[in-house]
């Protein structure tokens, strides 16, 4: 057993015992769980990454909220997945991305006084980075809609500056990557049906009944 | 699929436990916490100007290998104690690297190439090709130290 000849056995030796120290019983986890604690830390007190994610509690579910230096750029629904979520970003924007909750409080308060009925518009900057030319223009006209208010798509796309694009108006509204915050559920048709919601249109409901903009069924 | 890396936590996380074995056997587990920061930050710097299909593992053995050998050039100068583990978080729980004792010690008093192509091969599990591209000299001189490397461990764990 002791008396390995060749370096095939010496490297399997070698090999085995590097192997039993480093992971024999997951007994460096902690160390590393405090050293990846420490690193993104200290990636967000100097402010290194680009874009910082966390999940955000919300009647729907856990949100995932992302920011990058100038504000929010992202917020998803539960059921996208956050691989591709993340992956969009990383192609989109910036790569350098990473987890770090305290950089949203400030996204997490103001979520939380909307969803209670306690706050009617957001104050936390954006980044419209994500988002395409003729999008820009067509949520910074829904970005305008007030609380409890609402617009048809042909209003949207005609403010817009396309008055006869209120299709590729709605498919813009549709990738609407800053939902809730950027009140794409405020558009409707023009004879007052729902329309269409990325989020899904319960959700839509929901909210425009939180508005007070409809009346909440079976009342 | 355009040409990025994937977001970088998701590197992190699927490197961080390589990148730690190593650094734990190349410097010690008293070093290892101060050079994985090092090294992952660095990696955060660089990291928008790599594409899609490098090879992250190999990438990041190389930043960890410099930042080990930045900590071996200070002890060498004697800038830098080795730093005791019993300093690491978790106190009294010895750091498991140092249940090998005598193979730690072995691989400490290996020269810097040949610690660092043994590590990259058994801990880092990297084919010739990247160690030597991690190490900076040719595949054949990889294979050379990689060999040597082994003949002393061999010689001081086994012997």
């Amino acid at each position: 057993m002791r008396d390995l000849g060749s370096t095939d056995n010496a490297a399997a030796e070698v090999r085995l015992r590097l192997a039993a120290q480093a992971d024999g019983d997951g007994a460096d986890a902690p160390a590393i769980a405090h050293a990846t604690a420490r690193l993104l830390a200290r990636v967000e007190r100097k402010r290194l990454a680009d874009v910082s994610y966390a999940p955000v509690d919300s009647p729907f579910g856990e949100l995932l909220v992302a920011s990058s230096r100038r504000g929010v750029l992202r917020l998803a629904f539960p059921e996208e997945s956050v691989d591709s979520v993340l992956e969009g970003i990383a192609r989109g924007f910036s790569p350098r991305i990473v987890e770090a909750s305290a950089a949203l409080d400030d996204v997490r308060r103001e979520l939380d006084e909307y969803f209670e009925g306690r706050r009617r518009e957001f104050e936390i900057a954006l980044d419209w980075s994500l988002i395409g030319t003729f999008g820009r223009r067509v949520l910074r006209v829904t970005s305008e809609i007030p609380f409890g208010g609402v617009l048809s798509y042909a209003e949207v796309a005609a403010e817009a500056g396309s008055p006869r694009g209120f299709r590729a108006a709605g498919n813009a509204l549709g990738s609407n990557p800053i939902p809730i915050v950027l009140p794409c559920h405020r558009v409707l048709r023009s004879g007052g049906a729902l329309g269409g919601y990325g989020g899904g249109l319960p959700r839509k409901r929901w909210l425009l009944e939180l508005e007070g903009a409809l009346t909440p069924r079976g009342s | 699929m355009s040409g990025g890396p994937p977001p970088f936590q998701r590197f992190l996380e699927q490197q961080r436990e390589t990148v730690w074995r190593f650094l734990a056997a190349s410097v010690g587990p008293g070093d290892a916490d101060d050079c994985f920061q090092e090294t992952f930050i660095s990696a955060l710097r660089a990291y928008p100007r790599l594409r899609a299909d490098s090879n992250l593992r190999a990438w990041v053995l190389t930043i960890a290998h410099r930042k080990a050998l930045d900590v071996h050039r200070a002890r060498a100068r004697g800038a830098l104690p080795v730093a005791e583990p019993e300093t690491l978080a978790g106190g009294a729980e010895m750091a498991p690297e140092m249940r090998d004792r005598e193979l730690w010690e072995a691989i400490e008093g290996l020269p810097a190439r040949q610690r660092s192509a043994v590590l990259l091969r058994y801990v880092g599990d990297l084919p010739h090709r990247d160690i030597a591209a991690a190490i900076g000299c040719s595949e054949q001189a990889a294979r050379r130290s990689l060999h040597e490397g082994l003949a002393k461990l061999r010689k001081a764990v086994i012997a």
